[in-house]
C-alpha cells in the first residue's frame, strides 16, 4: 500500500495531492500539466516535497516533520520513463543486469528467466540500446525496472513517446505485468483508452489537484 | 642519420617519462575539477576558472618562475614537502614533471569539464532509482560517458606536457639526464656548432610522437563513440 500525502510549489505551480494505492494499477491520470510527472517523481524520491508524507507499506519514505527522506537508491522503487533511459555505453543485458548489481543483489536465474520471457526480449539482449526500436526499447526498460525486485513500480507516460502501432505491442506486456507479477504498479497516463486496457484504480489529477478517486469509470 | 646517440635517447625517454607522469598525476585532479566547475555553484567560481586557465595564458616564464619561489628549496611549498615527505621538485626531472602537468592542467580540465556538461543527467537519476548510490553513478554512469572527453583532454594534457619548455627551463634549468627534454635538447644543440643534424633528429622524433598521440586519441573517441552510438 502507497499512501501519498503532498505538497510542492515548482514556481508558479501548486501541487497539493493525497492518495492511496493499493494492488493492482494505480492510475495517474490528467491532462499536461496537471502534476502527474512531478507527484511520480517525488515517490522516486527524485524531487523533495515541500510538505507531507510519502510512506510505501510500513516503511515511511518521506515525512517532513520527522525529517525522514529514504534516497533513491534505498527506495527499492522501479521507475520507467517515459524516454526508456536506457544506458548507452551498456549493452541490453547489462542495462537488465544494473539494478542487481548496483543493490547487491544475487542473481537469481529463474527470476530473469521470468522475466526476459515476460517481456520477450531474450533475442535483443546483445545489443546496444541505440539499435532497438523505440518498442523494444522500453520492453527493456521495464525488465529493468522488474529485475531490481521492486515494491512498487512507476511508469511515467511509457508509451506516450510510441506511434500507435508501437503502443499496441506493448499493452499486451503491461497487462500481463498487472496479471502476472505481483508488484503494485502506478501508471501515468493522459490517455483514456490506454489506461482503459490496463488500470484497476483510478486517481484523477487536474492542475495541481486530485479532483477524483475511484474505478476506471472515472476514465469515460 | 636517424641513428639516435644516447644522449639524445636519454632526452626522449625523459621527456615520454615526464609526460606520462605529469598527465597520469594532472587526472585525478582535472576530474575533480572539471566536475566541480560543470555541476557545482560555489562562490569564487570564477576564480577557480580563471586560476585553473592561468598557465594558459601567462607567459611560460612567469609559471616557471612562480614554481621556483614557491616549490623551489626555499620556496614555502618545496621546503615543507623536503623537510616532512622528502620530496623535492627543483632541479629534478619530477620538478619537470610537476610544470609540465600544471601547464597542461588547463586543456585537461576544459574537455572534461564539456564532456560532463553534455552527459544527460537523467541518466544518471534512472541509475539512482536503480539502487546506485551517488558514488557508484559515479563510477558506473557519468565516468564511461565522459571517458571521450577525459581521454581527449588527457592527450592535450600530454601533448603539452611533451612540448613545454618555457616553464620547466625555468623551474628546473636544463640538466642533461635529468631535466633536459626533447625541446631544451633541441634548443641546447641549436646554440652550438653543428648541433643542426642531431636536431633535426630529435625534431623528426617529436612530430612522430605528437602524431601518434593524436592518432590514438582519434581512435579512441571514434571506438567510444561506436560503443555508445552503436552501428
Amino acid at each position: 500500500m502507497l499512501a501519498v500525502d503532498v505538497v510542492k510549489r515548482l514556481g508558479n505551480f501548486a501541487l497539493t495531492a493525497r492518495f492511496q494505492a493499493a494492488r493492482g494499477v494505480t492510475a495517474l491520470f490528467g491532462p499536461s500539466g496537471a502534476g502527474k510527472t512531478t507527484v511520480v517523481n517525488m515517490i522516486a524520491g527524485l524531487l523533495v516535497p515541500d510538505r507531507g508524507s510519502i510512506a510505501l507499506d510500513d516503511t515511511v519514505l518521506f515525512e517532513d516533520a520527522g525529517r525522514i527522506n529514504v534516497p533513491p537508491y534505498r527506495r527499492r522503487i522501479g521507475y520507467v520513463f517515459q524516454e526508456g533511459r536506457l544506458f548507452p555505453h551498456l549493452s541490453v543485458r547489462q542495462n537488465l543486469d544494473y539494478g542487481r548489481r548496483m543493490s547487491g543483489q544475487p542473481r537469481d536465474l529463474k527470476e530473469i528467466a521470468r522475466i526476459v520471457d515476460l517481456l520477450d526480449i531474450g533475442p535483443l539482449l546483445d545489443r546496444r540500446p541505440r539499435m532497438l526500436s523505440g518498442g523494444e526499447r522500453q520492453r527493456i526498460a521495464i525488465g529493468r525496472a522488474l529485475m531490481m525486485r521492486p515494491r512498487l513500480l512507476l511508469l511515467d507516460e511509457p508509451l506516450a513517446s510510441l506511434d500507435a502501432t508501437r503502443k499496441h505491442e506493448i499493452i499486451p506486456y503491461l497487462v500481463r505485468l498487472r496479471d502476472e507479477a505481483e508488484v503494485p504498479m502506478v501508471y501515468v497516463s493522459h490517455a483514456a483508452a490506454e489506461l482503459r486496457q490496463i488500470a484497476t484504480n483510478v486517481v484523477r489529477l487536474e492542475a495541481g489537484r486530485v479532483t477524483a478517486i475511484g474505478g476506471i469509470g472515472l476514465l469515460d | 642519420m636517424l641513428e639516435l646517440s644516447p644522449a639524445e635517447w636519454t632526452a626522449v625517454l625523459l621527456s615520454l617519462r615526464i609526460a606520462l607522469v605529469a598527465t597520469t598525476c594532472a587526472l585525478p585532479f582535472g576530474v575533480a575539477i572539471g566536475w566541480l566547475l560543470a555541476r557545482k555553484e560555489f562562490w569564487g567560481k570564477i576564480l577557480v576558472d580563471g586560476i585553473v586557465h592561468l598557465p594558459l595564458v601567462l607567459p611560460p616564464v612567469v609559471t616557471g618562475y612562480l614554481l621556483l619561489i614557491s616549490f623551489g628549496r626555499k620556496g614555502p611549498i618545496g621546503a615543507f614537502l623536503a623537510d616532512y615527505f622528502d620530496i623535492v621538485f627543483s632541479f629534478r626531472w619530477t620538478g619537470a614533471a610537476l610544470s609540465c602537468g600544471i601547464m597542461g592542467f588547463p586543456l585537461l580540465v576544459r574537455p572534461v569539464r564539456l564532456a560532463l556538461e553534455a552527459i544527460d543527467r537523467r541518466l544518471e537519476d534512472a541509475a539512482g532509482t536503480l539502487g546506485a548510490n551517488p558514488l557508484l553513478v559515479f563510477l558506473t554512469v557519468t565516468l564511461p560517458l565522459a571517458l571521450p572527453g577525459i581521454v581527449a583532454g588527457a592527450v592535450l594534457c600530454f601533448a603539452r606536457a611533451l612540448g613545454e619548455f618555457g616553464a620547466t627551463i625555468t623551474f628546473v634549468s636544463n640538466i642533461p639526464g635529468e631535466t633536459q627534454t626533447i625541446s631544451a635538447a633541441i634548443y641546447s644543440l641549436l646554440q652550438v656548432p653543428g648541433g643542426e643534424a642531431p636536431a633535426a633528429r630529435l625534431v623528426l622524433i617529436a612530430i612522430v610522437i605528437a602524431l601518434a598521440a593524436l592518432i590514438a586519441s582519434e581512435w579512441f573517441a571514434r571506438r567510444a563513440g561506436l560503443r555508445f552510438h552503436g552501428e
